[in-house]
């Protein structure tokens, strides 16, 4: 076993364990939007797809290239839009009448809200 | 490792601290937009460090640019438009999708490193070759899993459990090629064996998720999504690239708890879901309730209205159903018109109503509900008793009280203890059966009233009839 193969695994391991813990605090209100967003994170992929073009020479190379590159673009952008436009609409307060800006009902939690993660109930 | 080399994969534990920062202020709706920003910073620094190393070694051809380009802009686009215009009803399918691509490109981002370094002198070096078939064939089932199970959500293909004859025969035939391919490739390098793997895990990822029915699509959104993390953290180890290894570990471990709370929330287990259909073998558990014959009080809307109007806390427990009718927005309507004459109102929200998990409560937010009103269900349980209303909409299984005594085929799915409030009013179209296909004792209790009317024009109703009463 090489050393770059043992540093990897213990890396893996140790980020599973960082991963259980802070996802199990996350509140069930918003597992949608963990979801998406642990959905955007695993397009990094698209940096190992980009990395292909550095030995890529052939027609099979290329086109591999050019599929992993596509797919992990429209994960990685796709998943952080859907997830900003989801957590866009989580607000503290109804807004008033005509839609408030969202702004003003976000600063008011982030104000109120900023200590120790679970929402009041 | 250059000193270069060094300095890249640093900016790559950069980005994958800033991951672990986002996820982390996802702990609450206050902060959890600031949360993606956190990895999507995270996300720029990984491809700019990615691209600065590319330009530094110098060795992509111009075509080889090209490609990358065109390929990345494109799926950028692909990847705007759908996030941009996707519904939120629709949410599922469409993280469903990202879980396909992204699998399928660690797959080929694996499948790749193969190619490129089975010819050389050396040959594969037998230190990566089962990070690689994992890689490839976990990255493959998912990409095929996740488009049936998309297609499945969209109603492309049909909700109800496909089963054919001898498909278990096909999977543990699937399954020994792939193993046997599997093992032959840890002592020989062989891309007909990969290229074997591949194609035998594709078509198992169809034949996983093909026999799941519509309802378990939380609990198989979840795995996958657990599935493609694990993947591209294989990848990363293929490539020895830290900033995938973390995010796909990270990824892993959010999915695998999703899919435990699922799991646990719908009171089946992961194998049970998987293997079989639902009611395939639990027929001979239905329970005589007691007082079989007991009858059930209807309601109209007037008599409903006063309850709730005249109520000092009303809890609303929304199911499936209401989604399904598109009646959030009247819910959200209902619940305004309450507000305004001093009703407190809070909403119940099961871990599986809906189609993926947390899912009600996007739906919820998006028509403009507080997220403080959206409570869990460990939370919310022991307010029932103080509530002058259960309004139950659109929710069968998880408010049955059956689950609570053993013997039916819910027995121990922990369930909303709605029939613990002080009277409830359950809209709902029929005396029809839930998805678990037995009676809800919840609808005999003599604390409960039938509201029989589709969720939309029920609560349209309701705000109406609340509205003419005076404060």
């Amino acid at each position: 076993m090489s050393t770059a193969l043992v540093t990897d695994l213990a890396i893996f391991v140790l980020a599973l364990l960082v991963g259980i813990e802070v996802i199990g605090k996350v509140p069930a209100t918003l597992h949608t939007p963990l979801m998406s967003a642990a959905n955007s994170i695993h397009g990094i992929v698209l940096a190992g797809a980009l990395l292909i073009g550095l030995t890529a020479g052939g027609v099979v190379g290329y086109l591999l290239a050019f599929v992993a590159s596509f797919f992990a673009a429209a994960n990685v952008v796709g998943g952080y839009v859907v997830t900003g436009r989801m957590l866009k609409m989580f607000r503290r307060k109804a807004p008033a009448a005509p839609p408030a800006p969202a702004k003003v009902a976000v600063a008011a939690g982030a104000s109120s809200d900023t200590g120790n993660g679970r929402r009041p109930s | 490792m250059t000193s270069f080399q060094a300095v890249i994969q640093l900016v790559y534990v950069i980005a994958a601290a800033c991951f672990v920062m986002g996820l982390h202020l996802m702990n609450s709706p206050a902060t959890a937009r600031r949360g993606n920003q956190v990895s999507t910073a995270g996300m720029v620094i990984a491809i700019a460090a990615t691209l600065v190393l590319l330009i530094h070694d110098g060795t992509v051809k111009p075509i080889g640019w090209a490609l990358l380009i065109v390929g990345t802009l494109l799926g950028s686009a692909v990847g705007l438009y759908s996030a941009r215009t996707v519904k939120m009803t629709a949410m599922p399918q469409l993280v469903s999708m990202f879980n396909a691509v992204g699998g399928g490109a660690a797959a080929l981002v694996g499948a790749y490193d193969y190619i490129h370094t089975e010819p050389l002198a050396g040959g594969v070096l037998g230190t990566t070759t089962v990070a690689t078939l994992l890689d490839v064939i976990i990255g493959s089932v998912t990409f095929s899993g996740s488009l049936i199970a998309a297609g499945k959500l969209q109603g492309v293909i049909g909700g109800q459990p496909i089963i054919f004859r001898g498909s278990r025969l096909v999977n543990i035939v699937l399954g020994v090629v792939m193993v046997g391919a599997a093992v032959f490739m840890l002592t020989t390098a062989s891309l007909p064996a990969l290229l074997v793997i591949a194609l035998a895990a594709l078509v198992f990822g169809v034949l996983m998720v093909l026999p799941i029915g519509g309802a378990d699509m939380p609990v198989v959104i979840s795995l996958l999504n657990a599935f493609t993390g694990t993947a591209v953290a294989m990848a990363g180890i293929v490539i020895n690239n830290w900033a995938l290894i973390v995010a796909g570990a990270l990824v892993g471990a959010s999915g695998g708890i999703l899919t435990k709370l699922m799991a646990d929330a719908m009171n089946r287990s992961l194998a049970n879901i998987i293997i079989g259909g639902f009611g395939t073998g639990d027929t001979a558990s239905v329970v005589a309730g007691p007082g079989g014959d007991a009858q059930v009080r209807s309601i109209q809307a007037d008599d409903a209205a006063i309850q709730l109007a005249y109520a000092s806390k009303v809890i609303i427990v929304p199911g499936y159903g209401l989604a399904a009718a598109q009646a959030q927005h009247a819910v959200a309507e209902l619940a305004n018109v309450l507000e305004a004459r001093g009703v407190e109102v809070s909403y119940a929200i099961h871990p599986v109503a809906g189609r993926m998990p947390g899912h009600m409560n996007v739906l919820l937010a998006e028509a403009n509900v507080p997220y403080p009103q959206l409570k869990e269900m460990d939370e919310i349980n022991p307010e029932f008793p103080r509530a002058d209303v259960a309004l139950v909409i659109g929710a069968n299984d998880v408010t049955n009280p059956a689950a609570r005594r053993p013997g039916s085929a819910i027995s121990g799915m922990p369930i909303l203890d709605v029939d613990k409030a002080k009277s409830i009013i359950v809209v709902k179209r029929s005396m029809g059966h839930g998805y678990a296909g037995i009676d809800n004792e919840l609808y005999v209790d003599p604390k409960t009233s039938m509201f029989f009317s589709d969720a939309k024009g029920a609560l349209t109703e309701l705000t109406a009839a609340v509205k003419t009463l005076v404060a």
